[in-house]
């Protein structure tokens, strides 16, 4: 008898228990999760080795994270998902050029080029802030042409910019950069590649990368945690009550920009340590919306976002984008992989903007 | 008066995320009768009326259940339209008006007469255009039926909160077929003549048929206009009788389950300094709404100055102004210093603090929990709550003194709340008022504005946080204005009161004054002309 009841008990807490999971979780993200987990599953049926593919995901994971990263501050502040987070790239490739300029290498060419970039990322974001400020209300629209403008603008200033390296400008006009700059002699994988593990021919996890997102993660968590990211999560809530108590809701705005400028700097040379090569000209242009899609299928809104929600999102939309078009592509012996990625990327973006203005609680 | 029961709800029990708010209520309205609903902060009244009106809250929470039973069938309204058409309409605790638009746009929202033209031939019906003569013609007939003077044309944003309230009611009565009308606290934000204005309109719509249900903590007010009332206390009804068979005393019991005297406790004459600690000297202040022209008083140190006068004649603007929330100017002098009136941050570390009027625009962290909302201010300008880490370099939130602050008002206020994680929103109105008034207390300031404090909150809290407020001037010296619309209010508190009127402070009585010198002040300057 007793037994029985506590059979049932135990069953109706299980019961709780997953409600509670799927009210936490939320369904799109088990949706996605399970069809993620299912594609994992196909690989044998499509021919596809699970530790390359593993592999894959992984190291897509944390070239991307960071970019997601970036979008935190700002939707905490109540400036939305920020759209012109290429200004934040511009900042970035300008970092790695000229630390490529100099011919540094290796880490400290790495770290160069972050170091290089975040004076920029500071000046833009700053300029950035101050129009976000002026258009409250209407800042996503505004942000995407801030991203689409500063790209055109600055591809002027890639073809003018006397830069020497020969690996980065047009051989036969010895002067304007090339669209692609390779990184492989300078500082590709050079932080992936620190404590970074080897299992097998085809498995490769980029710890270092990792441990750099991980560092970075935590320093928004704690900068959450303080006077100031306290404010500018109340000037995100309610900029009536933060005026009210005193807080200066253009000064947190401005400031919630200027680190997701700078994110986003760290961010794109990151991607280009693990991916090689840097692309400049229109290259930035569409890089952030999948961040901002990632982040939204991690369960993020317009105006609240966590880090949970960045690391849970990033996983989910780059783990589809890197399985679903190999598995189809093997499934369907034909290479159109790359047609397929863009149709799932644009898919999912599509997908995550219609979600977008629903609250996550 | 007809005895065909219209509205019958039956067993109504609802939960929020495991919190019981309502269990097992049941309560008829008749055609054409009044019913006053009353009821403790958090008892469940605009719960049970959100049920009725199938507000989205209640079906994104898990619905209810039991029975809402209307002309004898069942129904079940899964939205807010369902109950429209059904003739239901309700005016929410909080106002639901579209800001940008004038009163007329606002009241015919979405029952817009519309023109026939051409158009509409090819197109269809999305191609006729509004009709603004005739809109603005009924919007006049609706309000006059309020029997209240309020430009059509006005923009909701600009209005004094009364005039958005009479708008709103007008809204809900434009409706052809309302046959039940439920007002969610509708006079807490009107002076005791607006409120007599509006108590008029119902009584008279209810001869004309319309059933009603009322919603109020000023008790006298449903004692006066309601056929019936239900009581209810922590989500149970308590009881359900004519008015005729109860009175004051009786239904006050029913609401706290113990005998309360509703007179605040006269205090001991106590002693203000000559010393003056705040020096105003014509102040205006552009509030839209609540404007004022010139004005100048000083506050002695340690005394309760009052602010009283019909809305919209700008005594909300005053603390407004000072507090630097909307463009002033004039000279202020705190302590013999003069105050920058515009850097918000600097008054309040001086020891100048204010609870808005405005509890969820302004006063509130809505998403937020509680303990945020309590704390948030003194931690911003005054660095409490905070761990300063590698030699302040660093200043580091600290949850666990956040915790016990919020914990400590709960208790002292009375905040039913189920922990001091939850978020703002989920409180009722009057638990909300609470939350504001105790971010003010943390401050600790050494003078405190405080508008509209007991706006919709029922009597056995409305003392505690009047003994509060007075309890705090005593012991602590600080000196405190209150601006209130509820004169007996701020003649039960205050050591002196001033009317404001068309921006202007008409005159400054003692609490003792007859009514009748307050009201000449309050109307004086308007009638001489
Ligand atoms: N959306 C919600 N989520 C969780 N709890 C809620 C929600 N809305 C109301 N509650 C809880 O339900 C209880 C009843 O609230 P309700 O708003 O009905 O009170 P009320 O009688 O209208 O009080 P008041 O006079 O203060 O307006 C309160 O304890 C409140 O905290
Ligand atoms: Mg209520």
């Amino acid at each position: 008898m007793k037994e029985n009841l506590n059979n049932i008990n135990e069953k109706r807490n299980f019961g709780q228990a997953l409600k509670n999971f799927i009210d936490v979780a939320g369904w799109p993200r088990i949706i996605i999760g399970i069809f993620l987990i299912l594609l994992f599953a196909m690989t044998p049926i499509a021919k596809l080795r699970l530790s390359t593919s593993l592999s894959d995901t992984l190291v897509r994971v944390g070239m991307n994270a960071i970019m997601v990263l970036a979008l935190v501050p700002m939707v905490q502040s109540g400036c939305g998902l920020n759209f012109g987070l290429p200004l934040g790239f511009i900042a970035g490739i300008l970092g790695a050029i000229l630390s490529i300029e100099f011919n540094l290498t290796g880490l400290k060419g790495l770290f160069s080029a972050i170091g290089i970039s975040i004076p920029f990322a500071v000046i833009f974001g700053y300029a950035y802030g101050q129009l976000l400020n002026r258009v409250k209300g209407d800042e996503m629209m505004i942000a995407t042409y801030v991203g689409f403008s500063s790209v055109s603008l600055f591809c002027i200033f890639w073809l003018l910019l006397p830069f020497k390296s020969p690996v980065m400008v047009w051989g036969y006009a010895g002067k304007g950069l090339r669209t692609t700059i390779s990184t492989q002699k300078f500082w590709q994988n050079s932080l992936s590649d620190i404590l970074s593990l080897r299992i097998g021919e085809t498995f490769y996890f980029p710890t270092g990368m990792f441990l750099f997102f991980a560092l970075l993660c935590f320093l928004i968590w704690a900068f959450f945690h303080t006077k100031v990211g306290t404010a500018m999560t109340a000037v995100g809530s309610n900029p009536d009550y933060a005026r009210a108590s005193g807080v200066s809701v253009d000064k947190m705005r401005t400031l919630s920009v200027v680190i997701s400028t700078v994110l986003g700097a760290i961010g794109i040379i990151i991607y280009q340590q693990s991916y090689g090569f840097i692309q400049i000209y229109n290259g930035p242009l569409y890089m952030g919306f999948p961040a901002v899609a990632a982040i939204l299928l991690g369960g993020a809104s317009v105006h609240k976002a966590n880090i949970g929600n960045v690391i849970i999102g990033t996983f989910l939309f780059q783990g589809i984008l890197t399985m679903a078009p190999s598995v189809i592509n093997s499934l369907l012996q034909t290479d159109m992989s790359e047609i397929f990625r863009i149709i799932i990327s644009m898919g999912m973006i599509l997908y995550a903007l219609t979600r977008k203005t629903k609250g996550n609680r | 008066m007809g005895q065909k029961p219209i509205l019958e709800m039956k067993e109504i029990s609802k939960e929020f995320y495991g919190n019981r708010v309502l269990n097992s209520v049941s309560f008829t309205l008749n055609e054409g009768q009044i019913l006053g609903l009353v009821g403790e902060n958090g008892a469940g009244k605009s719960t049970l009326m959100n049920i009725l009106f199938g507000m989205p809250v209640i079906t994104q929470t898990g619905g209810y259940s039991g029975d809402v039973i209307i002309d004898g069938q069942k129904v079940s309204f899964n939205s807010p339209f369902d109950a429209i058409a059904a003739g239901i309409g309700m005016v929410h605790q909080e106002f639901s008006l579209l800001p940008g638009f004038t009163a007329t746009e606002n009241i015919l929202l979405n029952k817009e007469p519309l023109k026939y033209n051409f158009l509409v031939e090819l197109f269809g019906s999305r191609m006729q255009t509004l009709d603004y003569e005739k809109m603005r013609h009924e919007a006049i007939k609706a309000i006059n039926k309020l029997g209240v003077n309020i430009d059509p044309d006005m923009l909701v944003a600009e209005m004094p909160v009364g005039h958005k309230q009479f708008t709103e009611i007008a809204r809900e009565l434009e409706r052809a077929n309302a046959r039940i009308i439920v007002l969610d606290e509708p006079t807490a934000v009107l002076t005791e003549s607006e409120a007599e204005i509006l108590l008029k309109a119902l009584k008279k719509l209810a001869k004309e048929g319309v059933s009603i249900i009322f919603i109020s903590h000023r008790l006298q007010e449903v004692l006066d206009i309601a056929d019936k009332i239900v009581v209810l206390r922590d989500g149970k009804l308590v009881s359900e009788i004519e008015t005729n068979k109860t009175n004051m005393k009786q239904v006050v019991e029913w609401m706290v389950g113990h005998s309360v005297d509703s007179k605040a406790k006269d205090s001991i004459k106590k002693n203000i300094s000559d010393e003056i600690i705040l020096s105003v000297k014509n102040l205006w202040v552009d509030m839209p709404g609540e404007l004022v022209r010139d004005v100048s008083f000083d506050v002695r140190k340690g005394e309760i100055l009052g602010f009283g006068g019909l809305a919209g004649q700008g005594k909300l603007g005053i603390p407004n102004g000072i507090m630097g929330l909307f463009p002033a100017g004039g000279e202020v002098f705190f302590e013999g210093k003069r105050l920058d009136i515009s850097d918000t941050h600097k008054s309040i570390k001086k020891g100048l603090a204010f609870v808005s009027e405005d509890r969820r625009g302004v006063g509130l962290l809505l998403e937020e929990p509680i303990d945020w909302n309590i704390s948030f201010t003194a931690m911003q300008v005054q660095e409490k709550f905070l761990k300063k880490l590698f030699k302040g370099l660093i200043k580091w939130r600290n949850d666990k003194e956040i915790e016990d602050i919020a914990k400590f008002y709960i208790k002292k206020f009375e905040i039913k709340c189920t922990s001091t994680k939850q978020i703002a929103q989920q409180l009722s109105g009057g638990n909300q008022q609470k939350i504001c008034l105790a971010k003010a207390f943390v401050l600790d300031p050494k003078i405190l504005f405080v508008s509209e404090p007991t706006r919709g909150i029922d009597v056995g809290a409305k003392k505690l946080v009047l003994e509060a407020l007075k309890e705090y001037n005593k012991e602590h010296g600080t000196t405190i204005v209150i601006i209130s619309s509820e004169l007996e209010e701020l003649r039960s508190i205050c050591d002196r009161i001033a009317i404001v009127d068309e921006g202007k402070i008409s005159g400054i009585l003692p609490p003792t004054a007859e009514l009748e010198e307050f009201g000449m002040l309050m109307v004086g300057s308007s009638k001489q002309n």
